[in-house]
């Protein structure tokens, strides 16, 4: 009988750990049991009950940031296997091993796969990323949205503020201060809205401003890294146009 | 770099292709001149350009400001970049990197080439009407033909690319099959003017061009 007793399957971690945000990195190997069906976040949380090495020597839980596990919230971007993505819809079957999991450090790496994204919303604040409708009195209904304009404004509305498109661009670094593709294709987002297109001019100044959209170099990772598919190039282009637009109108109305 | 980025990046990628690109492509059809016509069609038409009115007002504004300002600014803009083609292996990814990496070998080559032979005029050490042959005597040094070669592929895939590039940056080509498009036609492009140029480093390490060499060569010792 002993023949047929096979060794249990194990799956194989690599995983970029930091203990405080100034701290230098340093990589620990995790060699956890299988499950069936089972993601890097339900394999993270299997670290976190048993954090144990691949060695057998104890080590401190695995820390990283997770919400609704179905890849709307974009809170566990992480950097796997080379590729920044959501850590809850990486399924282990479908993830060559060993799994090498990194903090997305393009941004500010608070401990381990802990990142802070702070400047994803910041931006969206200076874009203006809103309908402002605020009023001292009721405004009524505003103007109806045509059905075509809202089925491609509906798949930029999809965007999680996750990060991944920043990660992937060359042009997101230290010594550059270019916004990242996100919050441009949430300017046309809201320049395409009926109400939102009448503060248009706000939006696009503010991406006319040091670090907006001139900081695209057109490399095009984004839009082959965003989770939820987003066109971001083609979001890009149509504000270059509308800048583009934007600058010459002022120059010959001023 | 602090204050308002905007309007120097949107100079800059409108210099590359008017006057930059423009002028590009009249340097690759006077060359190719010599490909075509021999040492005589070379001459005509360098005649033709130096014989313009206002020459030097038009090399100062339509050439030399603009390749100063594209190339200091660009090697800003390449410098503010990180190349991470090992992670994203994407053919637009690469050809990002390229843009930088050709930009920067087409400044040094550009300034290079210009000590070589337009400032060899100015300083007169030699004319418009002995260029054919000076041209001959800088290839007859392999090294030297090995590094115009590599200058002009790269400057020649810089234009065509970065051409592709403004169509996207002023938002000429939005969609991704119009983009598509314009990076076949852009390569196209790139494909046509670097063999229009590598033509004419042809001609002018041939026959023709040495025999012209060697008529200078005497006449000046003569």
């Amino acid at each position: 009988m002993a023949d047929t007793a096979t060794k249990p399957r194990t799956v194989k971690f690599i995983i970029t750990r930091r203990d405080r945000p100034e701290a230098a990195p340093y990589t620990e190997e995790f060699e956890i049991p299988y499950r069936p069906n089972m993601n890097v976040i339900s394999a993270l949380m299997e670290i976190q009950r048993n954090p144990v090495k691949a060695d057998g020597t104890k080590t401190t839980p695995v820390v990283w940031e997770s919400n609704c596990l179905e890849e709307v919230c974009g809170a566990c971007s992480m950097v796997i296997n080379g590729k920044p993505r959501q850590a809850c819809s990486a399924l282990v079957d479908k993830l060559e091993q060993p799994i090498r999991l990194e903090p997305m450090s393009t941004f500010p790496v608070v401990r381990d796969l802990v990142i802070n994204r702070e400047r994803m919303f910041q931006a969206l604040k200076k874009v203006k990323a809103w309908i402002p409708i605020d009023g001292t009195y009721d405004l009524g209904p505003g103007p109806r949205m045509a059905e075509s304009k809202r089925q491609w404004a509906y798949e930029l509305s999809k965007c999680m503020t996750c990060g991944v498109c920043l990660e992937a661009c060359p042009n997101v670094n230290d010594r550059n201060s270019f916004i990242g593709p996100a919050p441009i294709s949430q300017v046309r987002l809201f320049n395409a809205h009926p109400t939102g297109e009448m503060n248009a001019h706000e939006r696009l100044e503010a991406l006319m401003d040091d670090g907006g959209i001139e900081g695209c170099g057109n490399s095009q990772n984004c839009v082959r890294s965003c989770p939820k598919g987003i066109p971001l190039t083609t979001s890009i282009a149509a504000i270059n146009r509308d800048t583009t637009k934007h600058m010459f109108k002022k120059w010959l109305t001023s | 770099m602090s204050g308002n980025s905007y309007l120097p990046r949107k100079l800059h990628s409108l210099l590359g292709v008017i006057p930059l690109g423009l002028f590009f492509i009249e340097h690759a059809l006077t060359n190719y001149s010599a490909f075509e016509g021999g040492l005589e069609g070379f001459n005509r038409s360098v005649n033709f350009l130096h014989q313009l009115p206002l020459v030097f007002f038009l090399e100062l504004i339509l050439i030399w400001l603009p390749i100063l300002f594209h190339g200091v600014y660009g090697l800003y803009i390449a410098y503010q970049s990180n190349l991470n083609t090992g992670r994203f292996q994407y053919g637009r990814n690469w050809a990002f990197a390229l843009q930088r990496i050709s930009g920067v070998i087409t400044f040094i080559f550009v300034i290079w080439h210009v000590w070589e032979t337009r400032i060899q005029v100015a300083l007169g050490n030699t004319t418009y009407e002995e260029l054919g042959a000076h041209m001959h005597e800088i290839f007859t040094n392999p090294a030297y033909i090995v590094i115009y070669v590599i200058g002009v592929i790269a400057a020649s895939f810089h234009f065509a690319n970065g051409l592709w590039a403004f169509l996207v940056s002023w938002g000429i080509t939005i969609g991704p099959r119009a983009q598509r498009v314009s990076s076949n036609i852009c390569m196209g492009i790139f494909v046509i003017v670097a063999v229009l140029f590598l033509l004419s480093l042809v001609a002018f390490s041939g026959d023709e061009f040495a025999s012209a060499a060697a008529a200078a060569g005497s006449a000046s010792i003569g």
